[in-house]
C-alpha cells in the first residue's frame, strides 16, 4: 500500500496491510496536523502533491528500508487536499521481525518521505497563508 | 523540441496553470529552463535558487539536458525559510 489519497486515512487500514506472519513487531506512524508552526497559529492546511512521483518515491524507500532492515511489509499512504487542525495527513506502517528494526525502520520511512516526496502544504492563518514544503 | 512542464503550490499559482508544453533548443539545461521561465514571470525568480528539478519523475542538477518528450517538475523551495519539518 503506496498511496497518495483525497480520502481520510484510517490508521488501522494500514497498519492491517503490514500484518505478516513473520513479524514480531509491528510499528505505525501517524502524523496529524498542528495548530501552530513556526511560531504562528495555523487555522488549517492545504496539502498538493505530485501523485505518481511521490507514490514512486514511496516506493523506493521502501526498496531503501529493504536494504537495511529484514522489513517484512511496509505501507505509506499520505492524504492530500484540505486538512483540519488534528486531521492525519500521512500514515507509515513497517513491520519486521523484531521491534528495534520495525521502531528504526519507521523512523527511516518518515524522514526519507520528508526530505524526498514531492508533497507540499499550504498553512492557513488567521492574517493569510503561505506554501512550505512539507519535504525538508 | 517540445517538452510538458508541471508545475505545483507557489509555482502554480504564480503561473495560473498547473502545466505548460514549451519548445526549446535540445540540451537544454533544465536551470537554464526556469531562467527563462522566471523572466516571463518574475515572481519566480526569487524562489528559483532553492528549487529542486525532476525530469522525467527522477531528481536531477539544475545542469540536466533536456530530451524531446520529457516532462520537468520544478519543486519549489520553502516559502519564509526555516524549520518547516512538520508532524515529526
Amino acid at each position: 500500500m503506496f498511496a497518495i489519497t483525497t480520502e481520510p486515512i484510517d490508521p488501522r487500514t494500514v497498519s492491517a496491510a503490514v500484518e505478516d506472519e513473520r513479524a514480531g513487531g509491528l510499528v505505525t506512524f501517524v502524523g496529524t496536523v498542528r495548530d501552530f508552526s513556526r511560531g504562528r497559529a495555523v487555522t488549517g492546511l492545504h496539502y498538493e502533491a505530485f501523485p505518481e512521483m511521490a507514490e514512486k518515491k514511496f516506493r523506493e524507500i521502501a526498496d531503501e528500508m529493504r536494504q537495511r532492515w529484514p522489513i517484512c511489509k511496509v505501507a505509506m499512504v499520505h492524504r492530500i487536499g484540505d486538512l483540519q487542525i488534528g486531521a492525519i495527513a500521512v500514515v507509515i506502517a513497517v513491520s519486521t521481525p523484531h521491534r528495534a528494526e520495525a521502531f528504526a525502520a519507521c523512523e527511516y520511512a518518515i524522514d526519507r518521505l520528508k526530505s524526498v516526496a514531492p508533497i507540499w502544504k499550504k498553512e492557513a492563518y488567521h492574517d493569510g497563508e503561505v506554501w512550505v514544503a512539507d519535504h525538508a | 523540441m517540445q517538452i510538458t512542464v508541471r508545475l505545483f503550490a507557489s509555482f502554480r499559482e504564480v503561473v495560473g496553470r498547473d502545466q505548460l508544453q514549451v519548445d526549446v533548443a535540445p540540451e537544454t539545461a533544465v536551470g537554464d529552463l526556469l531562467a527563462a521561465l522566471a523572466r516571463d514571470y518574475p515572481r519566480l525568480a526569487a524562489a528559483s535558487k532553492a528549487t529542486r528539478f525532476a525530469v522525467n519523475q527522477e531528481y536531477v542538477p539544475a545542469s540536466h539536458p533536456l530530451q524531446a518528450g520529457d516532462e520537468v517538475v520544478f519543486i519549489p523551495p520553502v516559502a519564509g525559510g526555516g524549520d518547516v519539518r512538520d508532524h515529526d
